[in-house]
């Protein structure tokens, strides 16, 4: 092959521009706006809202914005999207239009706990674990039961291997005895693990014995179950067993409904096919079989002789009294609750009724006239703990009143909640008003703070407050009622007056316990109120006693959970950082987390907030010296072993904080906060190339204040931030961030007219283009750099045509320069970056030998001004084009096997197309050369077919637009083939 | 191998008189099934026993303790032949009505007197094969005609004074319970309901229960034998209960074991009610109520 010349065509850019640009035509419509119409239904008014419209709107508007799992109610659907405070407005309205929408009520009865309840009451399963966890106990325990004889059993199995046939006869008996009757009993010395375990193992006969179809012992079971709950041999594991064993008699419970609903098929009329009952079926659908079953069950249970056993089964089962009538459910509860009077201990009696009240809610949330006989019933048998009788018990198992008292807090919480649960403000008065009748004690008076609408008791904080100093002491613990009363202050605003009196009230009590624990349990919960409604000095003050309840004895180092909560819960509603590090004993506060680890995390969250809320910049001296000290800190605990994640976390709240601070016009200080960053932040890439990247910014802000015309001294400070910049980014790990930076940098200097400063950056960039790795970790993926490169290259060329030559160094030396690294870079064999970037770097010198250029910088001198399109300068740009025309035809070449057919013709057609649009066609060599390449990239057919079309159409719109002669014979001799 | 089973149409199984008994009876045999005839018979008597204490007293009696049959029926269904292969279904019908002079009971089953009506199927076989047996029990309950349960509150207090057959009095706490039943004459499907209260008590109290007890007169002119058994036992308080809180008396009559109270010339089947307290050192303290239980 010939060599060929390359001849640049020469442009006129503007005139160009003037021909291709489009008539303006005004717009009615945004082109992005969607053309499809979402209507997204406005839900108000709950109470309106009726089961039947809302589920069919439902079902006509597919694209509604609501999600279909919740579409059968229309409360917890209501919620959606309303804020707290309407929601319990909200909440008020439906509870007094209740008796309005019972009709209702009584279909979705059978519905879900989930559907009825909104997310104010708390679940039984939440509850579940905090009690498993709290309730403990190291005594031994015992379980009297008839299904866990394991080994027993074995031995009978060994004896049936005696041969005389009498033998055998009398061992199956005893074995259906033993299977019959069961040989009750007592397991003794078992820790609470083995107790646990066996429980376990009770729940896992319940079910093996039900799907073996031997219900009379699945039954047994259950009874034997709850026999247990009359036990209160070890009291203080009372609350744990309470919950394991009711978890079985729930299993019981939900295998006697299923297997009666999967009995209860029935046929509906007009079809022979038997149809298994719907979720929410009346009793006429339900099948007489079905029924007698039932009622068997019923039968059964009522025949229970032990009051204790009857209860809790009963109440297991109570879901299946919809099979038999409409209404049984109240009626059923009503019993039930009357029932409890019978149990004479108090705490079996409480928990019996946590019981009763948990599957109340669960099967009918609404009917709720059961809770109130039990509250009573448990309010006036509650002087029954200074009876004899449990006087004794406790003196036997050597346990104080305060620690038996807390026992009932489970279920004294669960029933209040129940009952508060949409309870009118009245009721919720009248509850108190009988509490406090009754018995002022702490236990209830915790329990109602737990339990009922956090408003309601806010409303009235002086009087709890009160209450809880009038409590006796004996009961519970005083701080824990502290707590609550915190937890509800928090959740709800007392009155405005009221504020500071309860908090002094209650501030007094804190500041006298003695025990840490119990100091720092309050505190954590008050911090929260103090600093949501109070102000500098209050929070400073509460601080500060913290602080000296926490010094003596380092008794800081055993609650930094809790400090830290504290940190975090001031962080949540102070967001006037000055304000916060302007305290004197914040960074007391902070100095506390001795504990390297802890010190981090309390740092974390002091940066990660500051990083959210401060939203405007500052320059606060002491935000600025609180803020380095706590992101030094948090840069000097990353370490080889710190996980990405946590570095990247890190590295976003120093950025976010380098951003906050803004000085101004004062660019100077500017810079030397940023050259102070640079020092204790030098660890971390992220935060230097934020760092870079400012300062840049700085540069270009300079600018813009001077309007381009750099006085003497902002040419130096310039030149000061190209220094910083040209000092930072080495010390950078990334390569590839380096010739980012490089690149931004020097462009940056190249605006401000720092030509050497700009130089050095690109020479520096140029020569650290061999450095990059070949591949690189982006997003967790190692990906290949080479597609980076070529991005990188080209952006780089671009800026070439704008930098000035250095009158000592030749023509185009920065390209020179590149090329030759270029050259000797070793590429990946597969690719054709290098053919690729050769091509670019030809459109580059056409636009170079223009007589101007395409842009240019504003009071940059470009090549064009510097040499005025002179002949030399011209024959230089055209000897690299030459050059590079059979550098890229040598590549060309070395693509001719039918492997690599496909890349040879589409860098061929890449050629071509830049000829056709930089190179002059007019001659001959290059016109050839044009036919050529298209003859080669047809060669295997293997060209991307729409690309060769374009390329046509846009000759051939060359040739008509210009008129050109030259396009059209070019055109006319390019064939598409196939 | 052929099996024989009969089904009633009525899950529940309960029959009043005059109604028809109505059901299939299910043959099931693997082969060809040579029969010599399929007999269905219904009958339904009144068996009575006497007690073991009461034997040697009432050996004379013997005579009187036959059986006393209400209703005999007994009608061929499928003549001597053969039944094809596999599941043969033969339905049939049967009115349910007295032997004349008798009235139909109803059901129950107690110690020495159990009233009882079955429905059984025969298939008599060749000497070869054994014959087919199936007997299935069903429930007679009265027509509605039957008087009705008039409302009868009993009030009651029990204190040591009130107590009869106590030796040792010194030995008997202080105690005053007071109570109510709300009828002593009570529908046969409603549980038995009222309170007590245990106003005070120097003792603690481990338990209170409610007994069930059937009373069972066997008799005829010459004498007759009585005999009390409990049919179960309610506990309605476990533990030393709070004082003055009513606690509920609520206890469903089990099905079966009670009837309407019955009374013949030759048996009678009463109930009672017995409470029973029973203190921490284990003794106790009974009360002892008569109810009458009527199906309306």
């Amino acid at each position: 092959m010939a060599t060929y010349e390359w001849f640049q065509k020469s442009r006129d850019y503007e005139a160009e521009k003037s021909r291709e640009i489009l008539p303006a035509e005004p717009a009615t419509n945004h082109p992005l706006k969607s053309i499809l119409i979402t209507e997204v239904k406005k839900v108000n008014a709950p109470v309106k809202s009726t089961t039947k419209s809302t589920s069919k709107n439902e079902i006509s508007d597919p694209l509604g914005s609501f999600d279909p799992l919740g579409a059968s109610d229309p409360l917890s659907m209501a919620f959606e999207g309303v804020d707290p405070l309407s929601k319990f407005q909200a909440e008020a309205n439906v509870a007094a239009s209740r008796p309005k929408s019972s009709s209702f009520d009584k279909e979705k009865r059978s519905s879900s706990l989930n559907d009825e309840l909104d997310e104010s009451f708390e679940p039984w399963a939440t509850k579940k674990a905090n009690i498993l966890a709290k309730y403990t106990t190291s005594e031994k325990l015992s379980i009297t039961t008839s299904f866990l004889s394991a080994s027993d059993k074995e031995k009978v199995v060994i004896k049936t291997q005696t041969t005389t046939v009498s033998d055998k006869v009398k061992n199956r008996l005893e074995q259906l005895d033993d299977f019959e009757e069961g040989s009750v009993q007592q397991m003794l010395n078992l820790s609470q693990q083995d107790y646990v375990k066996r429980i376990d193992e009770l729940n896992q006969a319940l079910i093996n014995a039900w799907e073996k179809d031997h219900r009379v012992t699945a039954l047994k079971i259950a009874i034997q179950c709850s026999k247990l709950l009359s036990d209160i041999s070890v009291i203080p594991f009372y609350p744990s067993k309470f919950v394991l064993i009711t978890d079985i008699l729930d299993t019981f419970g939900r295998l006697v409904f299923d297997r009666l609903k999967e009995k209860a098929q029935y046929i509906p009329a007009g079809s022979g096919v038997p149809v298994k009952l719907p979720d929410k079926f009346t009793p006429d659908q339900v099948p007489e079989s079905a029924k007698e079953t039932c009622r068997n069950w019923f039968f059964k249970i009522a025949s229970i002789r032990e009051l204790i056993p009857r209860f809790y089964v009963e109440a297991a089962i109570i879901k299946s009294y919809s099979f038999l009538r409409p209404n049984d459910y109240a009626d059923a509860l009503h019993r039930l609750a009357l029932m409890c009077r019978g149990i004479g201990d108090p705490l079996v009696a409480a928990y019996a009724r946590c019981y009763l009240a948990r599957v109340g809610i669960m099967v009918a949330p609404s009917i709720t006239n059961h809770l109130m006989p039990c509250l009573d019933d448990f309010l006036k048998t509650f002087s029954q703990i200074q009876g004899d009788s449990v006087q004794n018990i406790l003196a036997m198992q050597k346990l104080e009143m305060p620690r038996y008292l807390t026992l009932f807090s489970p279920a004294v919480d669960w029933l209040l909640q129940c009952c508060a649960h949409r309870a009118s403000d009245k009721l919720l008065t009248q509850i108190l008003e009988k509490c406090k009748a009754q018995c002022n004690s702490a236990l209830l008076v915790n329990s109602i703070m737990a339990a009922f609408n956090p408003q309601f008791i806010a409303a009235r904080s002086s009087m709890f407050s009160e209450m809880i100093k009038d409590c006796e002491d004996t009961g519970l613990p005083k701080h824990m009622l502290y707590r609550t009363h915190g937890l509800c202050l928090v959740m709800a605003d007392p009155p405005g007056d009221e504020k500071l009196n309860v908090l002094n009230d209650v501030w007094k009590a804190v500041t006298k316990l003695k025990n840490p624990a119990d100091y720092i349990g309050c505190a954590e919960i008050w911090i929260d109120y103090v600093v949501k409604h109070f102000g500098k000095r209050e929070i400073n003050t509460i601080i500060a006693d913290i602080i000296k309840h926490m010094t003596p004895d380092r008794a800081y180092e055993d609650f930094y959970p809790q400090l830290l909560s504290i940190v975090s819960k001031i962080l949540v509603h102070q967001h006037d950082f000055s304000l916060l590090f302007a305290l004197d004993k914040f960074m007391p506060l902070l100095d506390m987390f001795q504990r390297e680890s802890v010190k981090v995390e309390a740092c974390r969250t002091v940066a990660e907030s500051f990083f959210k809320y401060q939203t405007e910049t500052t320059n606060d001296p002491i935000v600025i010296n609180a803020m380095m000290f706590i992101c030094k800190t948090l840069h000097d605990s990353v370490n080889a072993l710190t996980l990405e994640d946590e570095k990247r976390v890190i590295c976003n709240a120093i950025c976010g904080f380098i951003r906050c601070i803004s000085f101004g016009r004062d660019f100077e200080q500017q810079l030397s906060f940023y050259v102070e960053a640079r020092g204790y932040f030098s660890n971390l890439d992220t935060v230097l190339i934020q760092l870079t990247q400012s300062v840049n910014k700085l540069s270009m802000d300079t600018r813009q204040v001077v309007k381009g015309n750099h006085s003497r001294k902002t040419a130096a400070f310039v030149r000061a931030c190209a220094a910083y910049c040209f000092i930072t980014i080495p010390s950078l790990q990334s390569v590839y961030s380096q010739l980012q930076l490089y690149l931004l940098s020097g462009q940056v200097a190249l605006l401000n007219q720092c030509f050497s400063q700009g130089d050095a950056f690109f020479k520096a960039s140029i020569s650290l283009i061999p450095d990059l790795p070949k591949q690189m970790e982006i997003d967790g993926k190692t990906r290949a750099t080479e597609p980076l490169l070529i991005d990188y290259i080209l952006n780089f060329i671009s800026t070439i045509l704008i930098i000035p030559d250095n009158p000592e160094s030749g023509v185009m030396y920065m390209l020179r320069g590149l090329l030759n690294v270029l050259q000797d870079y070793t590429w990946d064999h597969t690719s054709d970056a290098k053919a690729i970037v050769y091509i670019k770097v030809l459109s580059l010198l056409s636009a170079a030998s223009q007589e101007s250029y395409i842009y240019h910088i504003d009071k940059v001198d470009s090549n064009d001004k510097m040499y005025g399109h002179d002949k030399k300068y011209l024959n230089e740009l055209k000897g690299m084009a030459d050059t590079l025309v059979n550098e890229i035809l040598n590549h060309l070449k070395t693509l001719s096997s039918p492997e690599t057919s496909k890349r040879q013709s589409s860098i061929a057609l890449d050629l071509l197309s830049t000829i056709v649009s930089h190179g002059d066609i007019s001659q001959k060599g290059l016109s050839t050369l044009s036919v050529n390449l298209w003859s080669l990239s047809q060669k295997h057919s293997a060209a991307d077919n729409k690309q060769m079309i374009r390329l046509l159409d846009y000759i051939k719109r060359k040739a008509e637009t210009e008129d050109n002669k030259i396009y059209k014979d070019l055109a006319s001799k390019l064939r598409l083939e196939s | 191998m052929a099996t024989i089973d009969i089904r009633l149409k009525k899950v529940n199984k309960t029959y009043r008189e005059g109604d028809v008994v109505a059901g299939i009876i299910i043959v099931e045999s693997k082969g060809v099934l040579q029969h010599q005839g399929l007999t269905l018979s219904m009958d339904g008597n009144v068996n009575l026993q006497l007690s073991a204490k009461s034997v040697g007293m009432f050996e004379a009696f013997y005579n009187s303790l036959k059986p006393i049959p209400l209703i005999n029926y007994s009608l061929e269904v499928v003549k001597p032949g053969k039944l094809p292969n596999g599941k043969t279904e033969i339905p049939f019908e049967v009115p349910l009505k007295p032997i004349v002079g008798k009235t139909l009971y109803e059901t129950y089953h107690g110690v020495f007197v159990n009233v009882q009506y079955n429905v059984k199927v025969d298939m008599k076989r060749s000497l070869l094969s054994k014959d087919l047996q199936k007997q299935c029990e069903f429930i007679v309950e009265y027509k509605a005609q039957e008087e009705k349960a008039i409302s009868k509150p009993v009030n009651f207090t029990i204190t040591p004074e009130t107590l009869s057959n106590v030796k040792e009095k010194q030995n008997v706490p202080k105690f005053k319970v007071k109570g109510r039943l709300d009828s002593s004459n009570i529908q046969i499907n409603s549980p038995l309901t009222g309170e007590l209260v245990v106003e005070n008590c120097s003792r603690g109290i481990k338990s209170i229960e409610i007994q069930l007890v059937r009373v069972e007169t066997c008799g005829c002119a010459e004498g007759y034998a009585k005999d009390a058994t409990e049919i179960q036992n309610i506990q309605i308080a476990d533990g030393d209960i709070s004082r003055n809180l009513a606690i509920p008396i609520y206890m469903i009559f089990p099905r079966l074991f009670t009837c309407p109270t019955l009374s013949t010339n030759n048996f009678k089947v009463e109930f009672e009610i017995n409470i029973v307290m029973v203190f921490q050192d284990d003794h106790l303290v009974t009360e002892n109520f008569p109810i009458k239980l009527t199906r309306f």
